[in-house]
């Protein structure tokens, strides 16, 4: 680890930054209302919800930072995360729900449905759930990945059929025959391993499992993009067809770092469900995916931290402008694409490099 | 259809009936008191026998008392049991007296009761009414009263409606007679007349005649005629099926109207300049409020509207077009990722602008008088107006276009641009000068395709969203740079969409064309018209 970050002054401050709010925002918490110090347990979920989304975001800029593949449908893997989660805890809801059946989430019921269909057989099982977590869109990713990077995809028509891909199945987890709740996807959630949801413990835990993903997601994508192969990663991104005529399987390369990608912005949505407290297909919906990329880009490409600060910046905004301008929102965050592309190429980590070397 | 070809004549009737009423005769008053009298004491059985009786008396009076019962017009004076026609049962308003036309305010609302009739006097009166239609003046009429009675008849109708068979000149209207006896000698004991029938029946497309051969295949399933009968719903159904799949096919070639006039903006500025512009859809959606602009600075002229908004759309979507391409894009050519999201940005500033000015709520923009309508073309089939000029207007802006690109000199100079930018510049072609207006052009035709389709859908913030994935999918399929292949591409994608309609569902369907492409795209990853040449490699 220390090896890792030997050469990375933003991933060090990161980490330690990470590792700091582990041990400080339990401790803040616990402190008396009155005083000034207190964090809400309000502001612990909301923190918990931004780290899932910078690891989202990191997930990202391994592909668009070090791959060069502009994909605007990771969103999609990452609410399919989120909807393994979210059936694991529409599980556990148990005879809780509105109608009381023991067996059937409350929508089927609604619905009419008599049995659990096939895909949520042992969904009540935690082990399953985190399985489906990461399988579920790592093998959409590499059937994906598959196809399109043997036919030699890229580019633009890459961007817009990762677009195309998320917009189906957003149309698709829409229906409720599919089966996952249709409009308003899966909600109501009473309990995670036996914990409540409500308790202010298990959402500091949940807080602290976000840091921890993301410290373990950001050391994994530093030591894919760091190793030998990281080398032939970015190969690829500068010049394709010279990596491939230097022998590299240029096919293999990109769709193994897809699809950990991917598995990276499931974890990274099954994580973020419980902390909301809701998944509905909107989370499918082209717009999130691009949003993704602007937080990339504000936080600058390639290179992982300035994901994270982007993802956290510019979601901190998110939640400061819509309660209190929402007008002005999406003229900023418009704004900030045209801004950041035109002006920033290097994102606000670039910004702050061209400084110090000043 | 016919229920509505059916409440039409009403109204029309309803028109005449004060000023026939009026004209109550001396000797006719008499008997009207009689009639009334009863008709108000009546019970629901009653009902039915006075108004035959009635009908046998004076066939036009009963049709039109019929008539404002169906429509709930028909009331009665408490104290001076006398009818009136009430159209409003409020205090104050104006009730008719039927027997001598006199106008009453009405003082007590209580005081007027309606003549009320239950569902088995409204089939009677309709029946009754479609009878007396049969001698309707208009062709038309005469035809609708005969749909109406179909499958309905007693010997006596036959009786008349044989006579006036005889006396018809009017080949439609006759078509319908024969249609009535057709249905109605199914049933007889004839053989020969049977099997006449099922061969009229046969080559009708009424659903009337249809239903009476099944009808007829259920009760008779014994019969010598039932294969003759089989053979005869065989066909009809066959011809069912044909025009559904016309029907289909018309559906499906306006929406791929309406994704290749959405997509065919896009085809210019991202197949010819290589520009991804995600600010597409909001191009349409200026140029849909553009049109809801102009309707509201012309409230009185709104057949002229649509034809003021085409060129305004253009020229207000063309103009945001070029101060985009001249403010932001011309600093990213050569970058299409980061031209994706400026773009995109874009994008959201200008839903976020329209909210603003306008209101996040959609504007409705009316249709003109002339663009409303169906066409008839048989019983089965009926295509509405509004879709016919739809795929007109797009084929017209599809050859303008093609004319432009081939045939002008700016279309010569955008060519020669988008084949090689250096090349061009040294023959002296203004590339900065092309690149702007070419980008003007799409975004024009991306205006104008928001003036067809604020015809179609709702007229909101969000429109442009629901097309820019659409349009891109129709010019990658297409294949980039080439307009043919986006007007094949817009249509079979169109019609496909509509074909998966009836056994996916609207949203399945759209999921397997989605799927469809993606896996198409794999395959042949620049479209189904690939640019070839040089200018084609990368």
């Amino acid at each position: 680890m220390i090896r890792l970050l030997n050469q990375d002054r933003g991933g060090q401050l990161l980490i330690g930054s990470l590792l700091l709010a582990i041990i400080l925002v339990p401790i803040l918490n616990a402190l008396p209302d009155s005083s000034s110090l207190h964090v809400p347990t309000y502001s612990v979920s909301l923190l918990g919800k931004y780290l899932t989304l910078a690891l989202l975001a990191v997930a990202v800029d391994l592909v668009w930072g070090y791959l060069g593949i502009l994909t605007l449908g990771h969103a999609a893997f990452f609410a399919l995360g989120g909807y393994a989660m979210g059936m694991y805890l529409m599980r556990q809801i148990g005879d809780r729900g509105v109608y009381g059946d023991p067996n059937l989430p409350d929508f089927m019921v609604f619905l009419n449905w008599q049995e659990l269909p096939w895909f949520w057989q042992g969904f009540d099982q935690f082990w399953l759930a985190a399985l489906m977590i990461m399988l579920v869109p790592g093998v959409l990713a590499f059937v994906f990945g598959y196809l399109a990077f043997r036919s030699r995809v890229s580019g633009v028509y890459l961007s817009i059929i990762t677009q195309a891909m998320t917009y189906a199945l957003m149309l698709a987890f829409y229906r409720n025959e599919m089966g996952f709740g249709g409009n308003n996807g899966l909600t109501d959630f009473k309990d995670i391993l036996g914990f409540s949801l409500q308790s202010e413990q298990t959402k500091i835990a949940l807080f602290i499992a976000s840091a921890v993903a993301l410290i373990v997601g950001y050391l994994l994508c530093r030591a894919i993009t760091t190793s030998r192969a990281g080398k032939a990663v970015v190969a690829v991104r500068d010049g394709e067809s010279r990596a491939r005529f230097m022998g590299y399987r240029v096919e293999n390369i990109k769709l193994w770092v897809f699809t950990f990608s991917a598995v990276l912005a499931g974890v990274a949505g099954a994580l973020y469900v419980p902390q909301v407290g809701i998944i509905n297909p909107n989370e499918f919906s082209p717009i999130n995916s691009i949003e993704v990329v602007v937080w990339v880009a504000v936080g600058g490409r390639a290179t992982l931290y300035g994901a994270v600060l982007g993802a956290i910046l510019i979601n901190y905004a998110k939640s400061y402008f819509t309660v209190e301008l929402p007008d002005v929102w999406l003229f900023a965050l418009g704004g900030l694409f045209v801004l950041v592309t035109l002006l920033l190429p290097r994102g606000v980590t670039g910004l702050l490099k061209r400084k110090e070397a000043k | 259809m016919l229920y509505q070809k059916l409440i039409k004549g009403l109204h029309w009737s309803i028109g005449c009936l004060l000023l026939v009423l009026a004209t109550i005769t001396q000797a006719g008053e008499a008997e009207f008191l009689a009639h009334e009298q009863a008709l108000i004491k009546a019970k629901f059985e009653q009902k039915e026998h006075i108004m035959m009786a009635w009908y046998k008396a004076d066939t036009q009076q009963a049709v039109q008392l019929m008539e404002l019962m169906l429509a709930s017009e028909l009331y009665y004076q408490k104290k001076e049991k006398r009818l009136y026609r009430v159209t409003d049962a409020r205090k104050g308003a104006v009730a008719a007296r039927l027997s001598d036309g006199e106008s009453v305010t009405i003082a007590k609302k209580r005081n007027f009761k309606r003549v009320s009739i239950n569902n088995h006097l409204r089939a009677l009166f309709r029946q009754y009414i479609a009878r007396a239609g049969l001698t309707a003046v208009e062709p038309q009429q005469r035809i609708a009263a005969a749909e109406a009675i179909m499958g309905n008849t007693d010997p006596d109708l036959i009786a008349t409606v044989t006579d006036l068979l005889a006396q018809e000149t009017d080949a439609e209207v006759q078509a319908a007679f024969d249609l009535v006896l057709a249905v109605a000698t199914l049933q007889s004991k004839d053989k020969d007349q049977q099997e006449a029938a099922i061969k009229t029946l046969g080559e009708s497309l009424q659903p009337a005649a249809l239903n009476a051969l099944k009808q007829f295949l259920q009760t008779y399933s014994e019969s010598d005629l039932a294969p003759l009968a089989s053979q005869a719903v065989d066909r009809i159904n066959g011809k069912i099926d044909f025009y559904n799949g016309v029907e289909t096919l018309y559906f499906g070639l306006s929406l791929g109207s309406v994704l290749v006039l959405a997509g065919i903006g896009l085809a210019i500025t991202f197949g010819v300049m290589g520009v991804i512009n995600m600010a597409h859809g909001e191009l349409i959606m200026i140029g849909a409020y553009t049109t809801y602009v102009i309707q509201q600075l012309m409230p009185n002229h709104i057949g002229w509207s649509l034809l003021v908004a085409v060129p305004a759309a253009f020229v207000v979507s063309g103009l945001v077009g070029i101060l985009l391409e001249r403010g932001v894009i011309r600093f990213l050519y050569g970058r299409p990722l980061e031209t994706l999201l400026a773009t995109f940005g874009i994008s959201l500033i200008l839903q976020q602008a329209v909210r603003s000015i306008f209101s996040p709520l959609n504007r409705s923009v009316e249709t003109p008088a002339w663009m409303a309508g169906l066409i008839d073309i048989n019983p089965l089939l009926s295509l509405t107006q509004s879709r016919m000029y739809i795929i007109a207007f797009c084929l017209l802006v599809f050859l303008l276009l093609l004319a432009i690109m081939k045939r002008t000199r700016l279309g010569l100079q955008v060519r020669a641009v988008s084949q090689n930018r250096n090349m061009a510049r040294a023959m002296g072609v203004r590339s900065e000068w092309v690149d702007a207006l070419t980008f003007g052009l799409g975004s024009g035709v991306a205006g104008i395709a928001g003036v067809a389709l604020s015809q179609l859908t709702n007229v909101g913030p969000n429109m442009g969203q629901a097309y820019i994935i659409d349009s891109f999918m129709v010019v990658v399929f297409g294949g980039v740079g080439n307009l043919w292949g986006t007007l094949v591409a817009g249509l079979s994608l169109g019609v496909a969409n509509k074909l998966l309609e009836p056994w996916a569902g609207a949203v399945l369907a759209k999921i397997l064309v989605l799927i469809f492409i993606i896996l198409f795209i794999q395959k042949r990853p620049r479209g189904l018209f690939p640019q070839r040449g040089r200018a084609a490699e990368d």
